[in-house]
């Protein structure tokens, strides 16, 4: 076990040191969106690895860049606080719906399309507001005044965007270990078995169920207002709505939904994928990068619903023995 | 008649026939849904997908190739429904003894794909098939053919759908197999006849709807976006697989819809919708029509 704390302060200590050593704009813009995505993605595994498939994430995402924009551009609330308070809508937003899909037993199918309808009706909301939100044509944040840029939480310098997007990164991680460490891991191993067990051997199911949904969607709200304050420019296409949220889905299913770094892998692929068909193929690109996820998604599914990174750890783990300990 | 009118709001009367009219087509789009969720028990998310096709199938035809607007419908019903097949053939086969999370995952990714696919192959450009059917006027109300036309369609395919249900050999095993999957293949039925069968059925209906709706709305690769959700809401209200709670979800939605973009905007209408389907999920969780254990 210590070699592989080990490995993992390695790592992190490189990816540091990284920015330090290597000033490439463009990379470094490449590897913040990154990491700003494996964020997210993480936060979708958190619940979807047990079963609760949401494809409302798109619709959390959304809500998080929106308020916090939002806030600052009319109530002149810096982003240190139109977060946190992006985050809470976010919350209310996911408890309103899933209290009542997890109170009267609703999953599966229904859950699914429950979320779905969500995300397109925040998508639907962003639009009609179009006097405050811009509508389809997107929203920019104001400019903060030159010196106030840690107020507004606005910065040029692509390093500091690099180090903030790399701790939210490793606190996301973290928190998916410390779900991965508890009772609620067993807790919503079990529901998603067989909810009536569950409920029989003493679980609470709805509570369990929404604590997990909760922290999902709080740390995708966060998502949404960092990629909203690191592109300062939003639109509803590029982070609410079904296609967002699809996106997610597919980035951990590829990478590996029941491991770690999975959702990491699969945001490297996929950026890297829509950045290459767009150097490639320049404006012509429209389109064919969904249509190469969308195929993938479909093959991943078919042929290695454990992702690239589950089945490559599949490989190299050792056959278990049958009566070994961990 | 005139005492009657002066009664009622004369917009409200008409949002409440319009939303009627849309409520037909609604109901359309969700009886294919359930029919294959109820057979197959697989949820197409890229159902909408498959209209927003068979709508640029019905532009191409008439708008490009000239075919009359009677000629062209029957070709693009047949052409979503092959569509049908397929996905079931290429996608869901694979994956039936899968999680049924992975089905639907998958049709997923076929949603990626025929969205994209349109934006490749046909461009972002709205394009409409340039027929503008006449405004019928009763009183000070107005009502577009094409919505009263697609009312009308929509509800004899739904009629033809009971018949074939009811009334032939093959409607008949349908409705078997979506009562149990197991046993009727010990029974001699071919289920896996019966699945590709559904699934082309399925696609007839989003064809049908695509026909219609190409009269009203223009298309672009994103179209289905704009009714899809609707359509899984009506699904999960009227419960999924149940095909009279699913009709009647239809015309509420419709209501909703219609009276709330008659107040503001369409797509406060949508957003209105959404408020009353959850709701509704405190009083009724499993459907309108479901009974209570």
């Amino acid at each position: 076990m210590n070699s592989r704390y080990a490995a993992w302060a390695v790592g992190l200590a490189a990816l540091i040191a990284l920015p330090f050593v290597y000033r490439e704009p463009y990379h470094l813009h490449i590897l913040v969106l990154i990491l700003i995505w494996s964020f997210a993605y993480t936060s979708w595994s958190i619940m979807g690895r047990f079963g609760l498939v949401s494809l409302g994430h798109g619709g959390f995402m959304g809500v998080g860049a929106y308020v916090t924009a939002l806030l600052w551009n009319h109530l002149d609330i810096t982003p240190w606080i139109g977060i946190p308070l992006s985050m809470v809508a976010a919350g209310l937003l996911a408890l309103v719906v899933a209290y009542p899909c997890f109170r009267f037993r609703i999953t599966g199918h229904y859950f699914v399309l429950v979320t779905l309808a969500l995300s397109g009706i925040v998508l639907q909301v962003i639009t009609a507001t179009r006097d405050y939100t811009g509508g389809s044509l997107g929203y920019t944040p104001n400019r903060a005044p030159s010196g106030r840029g840690l107020l507004a939480l606005q910065f040029d310098d692509k390093t500091t965007w690099y180090l903030i997007a790399l701790g939210v990164w490793v606190v996301g991680l973290l928190i998916w270990r410390w779900v991965d460490r508890s009772m609620s891991r067993y807790a919503m191993e079990a529901i998603s078995e067989d909810e009536d067990a569950a409920a029989a051997a003493g679980v609470n199911v709805t509570a369990e169920k929404l604590k997990i949904t909760l922290i999902s969607a709080l740390m995708t709200a966060l998502a949404g207002a960092l990629y909203c304050q690191y592109q300062m420019f939003i639109s509803p296409d590029t982070v609410s709505g079904i296609a967002v949220s699809l996106q997610m889905v597919f980035a951990v299913i590829v990478g590996g939904l029941y491991v770690s770094l999975g959702p990491t892998i699969g945001a490297i692929i996929t950026i890297l994928l829509a950045e290459g068909l767009r150097i490639g193929f320049g404006t012509k690109a429209v389109g064919w990068d969904n249509l190469v996820y969308g195929v993938l998604l479909v093959v991943f599914i078919i042929f290695l619903p454990k992702g690239i990174l589950g089945s490559v750890l599949d490989r190299l783990k050792p056959q278990p023995k049958p009566s070994g300990t961990k | 008649m005139q005492a009657f009118l002066d009664t009622f709001d004369i917009y409200l009367l008409e949002a409440v026939v319009n939303g009627i009219l849309l409520g037909g087509v609604l109901a359309l789009l969700a009886l294919g849904l359930n029919l294959i969720f109820g057979v197959i028990d697989v949820t197409w998310i890229c159902y909408a997908e498959l209209v927003m096709i068979g709508m640029y199938g019905m532009y191409y035809m008439v708008q490009v190739f000239g075919l009359p607007y009677w000629a062209a419908a029957p070709i693009a019903i047949l052409l979503v429904a092959a569509l049908g097949a397929a996905l079931h053939y290429i996608v869901i086969a694979p994956l039936l003894t899968a999680p049924p999370i992975n089905q639907l995952l998958a049709t997923g990714g076929v949603l990626f794909i025929l969205q994209s696919f349109a934006t490749v192959a046909f461009g972002i450009d709205f394009r409409n098939l340039g027929i503008r059917l006449p405004v019928l006027a009763i009183g000070d109300m107005h009502f577009s053919y094409s919505r009263l036309l697609a009312f009308v369609a929509a509800l004899l395919g739904m009629l033809a759908i009971y018949f074939f249900m009811k009334r032939t050999y093959t409607g008949t095993a349908i409705r078997a197999v979506a009562q149990d999957r197991q046993i009727m293949s010990l029974m001699g039925v071919d289920t896996k006849r019966i699945y590709l069968i559904t699934s082309a059925l399925g696609g007839a209906l989003a064809g049908l709807a695509a026909c219609l709706l190409v009269l009203q709305y223009d298309v672009h690769p994103f179209v289905g976006l704009s009714f899809g959700p609707i359509t899984f809401l009506i699904c999960v209200l009227g419960g999924l697989g149940n095909f009279v709670g699913g009709f009647i979800a239809a015309f509420v939605f419709a209501q909703i819809i219609s009276l709330g973009g008659l107040y503001s905007d369409l797509e406060w209408g949508y957003v209105l919708a959404f408020a009353f389907f959850i709701v509704m999920m405190f009083i009724r969780p499993a459907g309108l029509l479901a009974r209570r254990s």
